[in-house]
């Protein structure tokens, strides 16, 4: 067990406060992910190659970057909600609303909770809501959902590389990704399942006030889009 | 005999942290914080509070500033402050400051000056007092990781 030696996830962590970002990075280095940190939802954009919304592989844009970026491998973004600039949130609607990223799970942090924020930043599609001081048992929780993004977008790619070396003889298999039935484990309104597995109960306190701001039957449009064909 | 030093050392540092948790000073998120320190990152624990002592102090001095200012009337950014401080402190375990500068902000939020000078002067003792049993802690740490050194040459 735990023989990996490369890490499976690369996190980009976005905060203001370095003292955040040293707390932040070992918790996920901790959790075998290798780690960018950066702080500021400029950067974060910068460092994924988007900036301001214009794209860099977008052919019609005019962009102001004299450098080309490689586009980077990221598995998840995770920011602090409340920095000067752009907020978390600000950050997390940016990389929606983006075509390169807008299936990126994001994760906001905050340590202060309020749930019209929290319920804010879930409709805006953050994947997960955490109040500080984020856990490792938190973060390992996320791993089958970049495990999951991870493979579809493998699965992509193996697709379009298809398509390109048949010269169109052939037609695309449908990608077929299955929804793993961890999936709604991840639903907030349902973490307190989860708690039987966290090491400290006190930690279910966060959950809680998760709940509280949430109700129950709010529907959330996440990954409906999977199953369909590309 | 240098067995029994690394030995009594530790009960030392037992003995601290337990008091520290019996008087609230510290809570189980220390321990959290104790358990991301292994060998690839040894002197995580040191490195993170002593970050966590930098900045709070330019934030405690921001404060007094603030207040001491006779024509002071920026609730908001005092509010801001104690937003980074009661994460912070919420964040390494130091749970009695984290309740200090909760009520603290809380006369803020009523714009209650003589409420917050109390309140910062409250917060500036709880953090002495932390600071001072941390740099207790760290110390007889260090003592304990030389005492073990001598044990196993390198």
């Amino acid at each position: 067990m735990g023989m990996a030696a490369e890490p499976q996830f690369h996190v980009l962590a976005v905060d203001d406060s370095l003292f955040d970002r040293k707390l932040i990075e070992r918790l996920l280095q901790k959790a075998s992910c290798q780690v960018t940190t950066v702080d500021s939802g400029y950067k974060a954009l910068e460092f994924l190659g988007l900036r301001e919304g214009v794209e860099s592989n977008d052919p019609d844009a005019v962009s102001t970057s004299p450098e080309i970026h490689q586009e980077v491998e990221v598995n998840l973004i995770i920011t602090d909600y409340c920095m000067p600039g752009m907020t978390g949130y600000d950050l997390l609607k940016k990389v929606k609303e983006s075509s390169a990223f807008k299936n990126m799970p994001v994760v906001i942090m905050s340590s202060e909770n309020v749930p019209a924020r929290i319920s804010r930043c879930l409709e805006e599609g953050a994947e997960e809501f955490f109040l500080k001081p984020v856990r490792l048992a938190d973060l390992n929780k996320l791993k089958p959902l970049m495990m999951k993004t991870k493979l579809k977008k493998q699965k992509l790619e193996e697709i379009e590389k298809t398509s390109k070396d048949e010269n169109g003889t052939v037609a695309a298999v449908e990608p077929e990704v299955k929804i793993l039935p961890l999936q709604s484990e991840l639903e907030p309104k349902q973490v307190h399942l989860q708690v039987v597995q966290e090491e400290q109960t006190l930690s279910s306190n966060k959950r809680k006030s998760m709940e509280e701001g949430l109700s129950t039957d709010r529907s959330r449009p996440r990954f409906e889009g999977i199953t369909t064909a590309v | 005999m240098l067995g029994l030093g690394v030995d009594r050392l530790q009960a030392d540092i037992n003995r601290l942290l337990t008091s520290l948790f019996h008087q609230g000073v510290l809570d189980e998120q220390f321990l959290q914080l104790q358990q991301l320190q292994d060998d690839t990152s040894p002197t995580f624990v040191y490195d993170v509070i002593n970050i966590y002592f930098d900045e709070s102090e330019k934030l405690l001095r921001s404060l007094r500033l603030l207040l001491m200012d006779r024509e002071f009337s920026d609730y908001k950014k005092i509010g801001l402050h104690l937003n980074q401080l009661v994460g912070s402190s919420s964040s390494i375990g130091a749970r009695r400051v984290r309740n200090v500068c909760v009520a603290f902000r809380s006369a803020s939020e009523l714009n209650n000056r003589p409420g917050c000078l109390r309140g910062l002067e409250v917060v500036e003792h709880e953090y002495h007092y932390l600071k001072n049993m941390m740099h207790e802690l760290f110390q007889l740490e260090q003592q304990r990781l030389l005492a073990a050194g001598v044990r196993y040459p390198m």
